[in-house]
């Protein structure tokens, strides 16, 4: 075992090194070589992340049209599309659209990983299977959705009036709010798997000790649910829960196979109208405004959710206030 | 069932000749008359290479004869050329991008108006296009506008269009009491209400649908007198005729199958050969699918298809809408006479009438020799496709071609206008109010 003599000449030695030459000295700064090791991710994020949003932004000051670089005009999309109804009424469908979708994938998802979490035959297998809607492109399960909903072959209607229950076939995507709805019931559809696996996770990481102390003072599952699963499960549903939101928010797909914004632009949400404006309309710089405009709703979504749902001290694991 | 069938037809084919001159087409020959102009001298350059961009194939023969055709360039000019076939929605911006960063393809079949939108980087095509109309019995109007740019130097080449016409069943028409289509709105609302009565209603897609949507609605509008723009681009869409088109097009839509209001591109298609509708617009593809059907009860159901001219409204003539693809070259080419050789060579004969048979008359022409292509003829049911660009009117008639005008299309202005209307959601003078406010933010000067 060396003594204490050898292990202060031992520590004078690595603080006397580097002897070598500027570049060893300088990589052997730590600051210097965590920026290097930063380098390459920063990167990526600047040329992936950050200046697509610059140009994003900036375009949406300027008029420029596909084919034609535009010229600074300040302000005059944002008040253009302020006096545009179409706008409007694209950011209330997008906030109905988020809202509604959000509340049904929370409601059936952690209801869904509730039953998920008891004891099943087949346990991995029905969880594999709760994830296909998840898994399929979202292109395939929109096509699917059409079809579910076409005004002459939908499978719903068609059920129902076999059934007698209907004398006629739904319209279910020719009214803005049947539209609306449907949309909303084919989001919900498919973000339930998501919810749902990953409100899992967070059950099973619940101590089972807990349920049984709260067992054995006589509480009802409802007051287990309130009390142990709800407060336990919050820093992960807070998770989730913004994910959920930035991903509705922002949903484009299944609008544009299913309804393309119709009937008559009432489905539209900022993604699909920013979309129309900016490539088969060429108005780049003002699908781009519409698209910064979102901005500002995702980031409220964004801290909502982290500090109405997630106050810090639960999860550092200090009680709620 | 009373009339004609297919096979009657066909028995007297001069009569079916005959019958498509009554209902105001041009006769055709059967045969492409070409004059004898001497050919422009391209000095192609040495080790030239040409990239084309196209959009993807509606119909299977229009790309397989597209791309013999140009391996039939390259067999006799040497000149390698790569052809790209690109997804509708992407060629517009993949084009526009070749525009702005002065690379990629040389030539380029490109939608409606697009060449409008820069026109000071296309090359001059005027040597090519004066030929061309002068061998070829003539560019139709429409070929001009959508060719000619401010300065009336052709910077592109429409070379075919894609029109909507009325697709019918004629054993439902005749059993609703009419023996063709009527040619005016009045009888036309009539057989609507006949066919609903009769259960085989009409449909016409209402939702946002770029070619079904866009192609009636404007018909709409147009054939009332209505226009979105004066000659000098001033919004004019709020005016009596507008809301006069507005309410036959409510009247015509309570007559129609429910759930229009939803239908994207494909929906007529499939109510139409699902026997759901008796009468839709569209382009030829609905009777080319029943034709070639391997399903027996389809394949029947061809001889019943027919086809017919969108009726004339009140401003009295052919008010009717189509997609355009329009050739253009980049300046930015290396090779501008290799690529001019090119654009010549496919629009010739020898290249061009094989092209649209295969197409099978998909894409009708801008040159009126192409008239006598036999395809118009060999199946008088061909016909009603045949002068899609001598009656079609361009997307932002009255006025100019260009990046408000594609705007407004690409808004679905006048499409939302009309379902507005149709659903009740609006009264025609309050769709037509919204309408004039959303085209004059893109005209505004």
């Amino acid at each position: 075992m060396p003594g204490p003599d050898m292990a202060i000449a031992a520590e004078r030695k690595r603080v006397a090194q580097p002897t070598g030459s500027w570049v060893a000295r300088t990589l052997d700064n730590p600051g210097v070589l965590a920026f290097l090791f930063m380098l390459p991710a920063a990167t990526l994020l600047l040329v992936f992340l950050t200046y697509p949003l610059g140009l994003g932004i900036w375009l949406g000051f300027t008029d420029t049209k596909i084919g034609r670089s535009g010229v600074f005009i300040g302000l005059e999309n944002y008040e253009s599309l302020f006096q545009d109804s179409m706008f409007w009424l694209a950011v209330s469908n997008t906030v109905l659209y988020t809202v509604f979708a959000t509340i049904g994938k929370f409601a059936l998802g952690l209801w869904l990983a509730l039953l998920l979490n008891n004891h099943l035959p087949a346990k991995a297998l029905i969880r594999s299977i709760i994830l296909v809607p998840w898994i399929v492109p979202t292109v395939l399960s929109a096509l699917a959705f059409w079809w579910i909903y076409d005004p002459q072959f939908s499978i719903i209607s068609w059920a129902l009036t076999e059934m007698g229950l209907i004398d006629h076939y739904i319209d279910f995507l020719g009214t803005p709010n049947n539209a609306r709805a449907s949309l909303i019931a084919a989001n919900i559809w498919r973000g339930i798997p998501f919810v749902a696996i990953c409100l899992l996770a967070g059950l099973q990481t619940i101590s089972p000790s807990l349920y049984e102390a709260a067992a054995l003072d006589g509480a009802t599952s409802w007051q287990r649910f309130r009390h142990i699963t709800l407060p336990m499960l919050m820093p992960i549903l807070a998770v989730v829960m913004t994910f959920s939101i930035l991903f509705t928010f922002t949903d484009f797909q299944l609008i544009y196979a299913i309804t393309r914004g119709g009937p008559a632009g009432t489905t539209h949400l900022m993604a699909t109208l920013a979309f129309q404006r900016a490539i088969p309309g060429g108005q780049l710089g003002e699908g781009a405004a519409i698209a910064v405009a979102m901005i500002p709703f995702l980031l409220f979504a964004t801290l909502f959710s982290y500090f109405a749902l997630a106050r810090r001290k639960w999860q550092q694991g200090g009680s709620d206030d | 069932m009373t009339g004609f069938t297919r096979r009657d037809t066909l028995k007297i084919g001069a009569g079916a000749l005959a019958g498509t001159t009554l209902l105001g087409y041009r006769p055709a020959f059967g045969e492409v008359m070409a004059a004898d102009v001497p050919a422009p001298k391209f000095q192609v350059e040495k080790g030239a290479e040409l990239r084309v961009l196209r959009p993807a194939k509606f119909v299977q023969g229009d790309e397989t004869l597209f791309l013999q055709n140009t391996e039939r360039f390259t067999q006799t000019t040497g000149v390698k050329v790569r052809v790209d076939n690109e997804s509708w929605e992407d060629l517009r911006p993949k084009t526009a991008v070749a525009a702005n960063i002065g690379s990629g393809p040389d030539v380029v079949l490109a939608w409606n108006d697009d060449p409008h939108q820069y026109p000071d980087k296309l090359l001059d095509l005027t040597e090519v296009a004066e030929y061309l109309g002068k061998k070829y019995g003539g560019w139709y109007p429409i070929a001009e506008r959508y060719g000619k740019g401010t300065d009336g130097k052709w910077i592109a080449m429409p070379i075919g269009a894609s029109g909507g016409a009325i697709v019918y069943r004629k054993s439902w028409i005749n059993q609703a009491g009419y023996e063709t289509v009527p040619t005016d709105i009045d009888n036309f609302l009539k057989l609507a209400q006949n066919l609903k009565k009769n259960n085989h209603p009409m449909g016409f897609a209402l939702g946002n649908a770029q070619g079904d949507g866009n192609t009636w609605t404007h018909w709409l509008i147009w054939a009332h007198g209505g226009a979105m723009v004066d000659e000098k681009n001033k919004v004019i869409i709020d005016s009596p005729q507008t809301v006069a088109a507005l309410e036959y097009g409510k009247q015509l839509y309570e007559n129609f199958i429910p759930g229009t209001m939803s239908w994207l591109d494909p929906s007529n298609n499939k109510a139409f050969l699902a026997g759901e509708v008796g009468l839709t617009a569209n382009g030829i593809s609905v009777y080319y699918s029943a034709k070639n059907s391997t399903d027996a009860a389809i394949k029947a159901m061809a001889e019943d298809i027919y086809h017919a001219p969108f009726p004339i409204g009140p401003v009295g003539k052919p008010t009717e809408a189509g997609l355009l693809i329009n050739t253009m070259v980049f300046k930015h080419t290396k090779y501008p006479n290799a690529a001019k050789e090119y654009v010549r060579f496919i629009f010739e004969k020898e290249q061009y009438e094989p092209w649209q048979k295969a197409s099978i008359g998909y894409w009708s022409h801008p040159l009126a020799a192409y008239s006598g292509n036999p395809i118009w003829t060999e199946d008088p049911k061909h016909a009603a496709y045949a002068e899609v660009m001598k009656n079609m009117l361009w997307y932002g008639y009255q006025g100019s071609l260009g990046y408000a005008s594609a705007a407004t299309l690409a808004d679905f202005i006048i499409n939302n206008m009309v379902s507005q209307v149709c659903s009740g959601r609006s009264t025609p003078k309050e769709a037509a109010a919204e309408a004039q406010r959303r085209a004059e933010r893109y005209y505004r000067t």
